[in-house]
């Protein structure tokens, strides 16, 4: 591999990761890719964002004494709220995404630049289509169109939909900026499109208040039984409406016959490489990324089984120092390499927000007027 | 209207450019040339040449120049021609 001088070959390196198939590497293999690549990745942040190698300079890091990823530092994700943690020069800021947060919270602020925004998308279409497949579907986004609007700046629900708008042929917005449903639109693109499948997407708990809620009040209800829903963006809020993941899949299939539902865990501090449900009901790690739960007592890894505070790792950030974060979520892993579904890899399940955490799931952050 | 014509309208009126900055114009390469213009970009294409690409296309589709590529070698569309 040819190393580009200015940017320390790390480029390349992702390209040849892209080649790969998502859920291809076992533990083996993942860890030795994985602690490499992420040993780059310190360094180049360390070169780049001061901010950052003062962090690592008080932990006393020490490159020589790592002995796989699970030792490189993590940085807590209220980090990037309160610090400009940014490895490019603003000048080749190519867009700043926002976490969700309620009014009054701070809220995340991650640069990208046209490299590490180009990997995001081509890592997103990486995984998703391992589940949807590679042709792209008439989309209806469960969301109101001025999510996207501006340019400049996209919230954590503008990101994902923006990312998952590839996957659609065609494509509608099933509510309107009063977040009203369309529902003579979405009756007329269905019809147009009868026979096919169809892909929906969206946050979970605005499915849940602005459209599931709806659909249930319909004479004629919607047939979506060719649907598939990805949804994703945080259970709290549905878990205050005692609404449980069998609950939700159950409901909707009842309301509108839709029998494929994944959810899927990911955040914009490392946008990209999501954890998709598989057919299993369980979240899957792919190769680009990895969770962590750790014991919140000492920070050491959890058993399988013990529930413990999410870290999650990617290979993808180059712009700014998220390669390895400690998130405020609540997960337990299920195991690795060994889902009956067939994808290698570990898998788990977020059961929450630790105690005291700011709620900040993307679709827990649109505030009833 | 020529292949061509059709080809460069659907930039010109996505990306908000002149036909003169065409020749060079990279995805990503300038803020109106973001994932949600490429959407729109790649829908207009569609529409006028009455294809259907492939994600793997529309992740290929990254220049003005290579664009004109993938259409030719994966669509049969042959833009200057």
């Amino acid at each position: 591999m040819g190393k580009d001088p200015e940017k320390g070959g790390i480029v390349l390196e992702y390209a040849k990761l892209l080649e790969y198939e998502p859920y291809s590497m076992d533990r083996i293999k993942k860890t030795r890719v994985m602690t490499e690549r992420l040993l780059e990745l310190t360094e180049h942040h360390r070169s780049r964002c001061e901010d950052y190698r003062r962090i690592l300079d008080g932990l006393g890091y020490d490159a020589s004494k790592v002995k796989d990823y699970y030792d490189i530092p993590m940085m807590p994700v209220r980090l990037f709220k309160e610090r400009r943690m940014s490895s490019i020069p603003e000048e080749e800021v190519f867009k700043t995404m926002t976490s969700s947060g309620t009014t009054g919270q701070q809220v995340s602020k991650i640069f990208l630049d046209e490299q590490t925004a180009s990997n995001q998308q081509l890592t997103l279409a990486r995984i998703v289509t391992d589940f949807t497949g590679q042709s792209r579907m008439p989309m209806i986004i469960i969301d109101c169109p001025s999510v996207i609007r501006n340019r400049a700046m996209f919230s954590a629900r503008g990101a994902g939909i923006l990312g998952f708008s590839m996957f659609g042929s065609r494509r509608i917005y099933a509510l309107d900026d009063g977040m009203k449903l369309n529902l003579d639109g979405i009756r007329e693109f269905l019809e147009k499109y009868k026979g096919q499948k169809i892909l929906l997407f969206g946050f979970t708990f605005m499915i849940w208040q602005y459209f599931y809620k709806e659909l249930c009040k319909l004479e004629e209800p919607l047939d979506l039984s060719r649907g598939i829903l990805i949804h994703g963006g945080g259970w709290k809020k549905l878990q205050n409406e005692a609404v449980s993941k069998a609950e939700f899949k159950q409901r909707l299939k009842d309301a509108c016959g839709i029998e494929h539902v994944m959810d899927y865990y990911g955040m914009v501090e490392q946008t990209g490489c999501i954890y998709m449900e598989c057919e299993c009901g369980h979240l899957h790690a792919s190769i680009y990324s990895d969770i962590i739960p750790r014991r919140m007592s000492d920070f050491s890894p959890c058993d399988v089984g013990e529930k413990g505070v999410l870290q999650v790792v990617s290979m993808l950030p180059e712009s700014y120092p998220g390669h390895s974060i400690l998130t405020e979520d609540e997960g337990v892993l299920l195991g690795e390499d060994d889902c009956p579904c067939g994808r290698l890899g570990k898998y788990f399940e977020v059961s929450g927000r630790i105690r005291n955490a700011e709620v900040r799931g993307c679709s827990d952050t649109y505030e009833r007027k | 209207m020529t292949n061509l014509e059709k080809y460069d309208k659907a930039f010109i009126s996505n990306l908000k450019v002149t036909k003169d900055q065409l020749p060079g114009l990279k995805y990503r390469g300038l803020e109106a040339w973001d994932s949600v213009a490429h959407m729109d970009l790649i829908a207009d294409l569609e529409e006028s040449f009455d294809i259907m690409m492939e994600m793997k296309d529309i992740l290929d589709f990254n220049s003005y120049e290579h664009g004109k590529i993938v259409l030719k070698e994966v669509y049969g569309v042959d833009i200057e021609g």
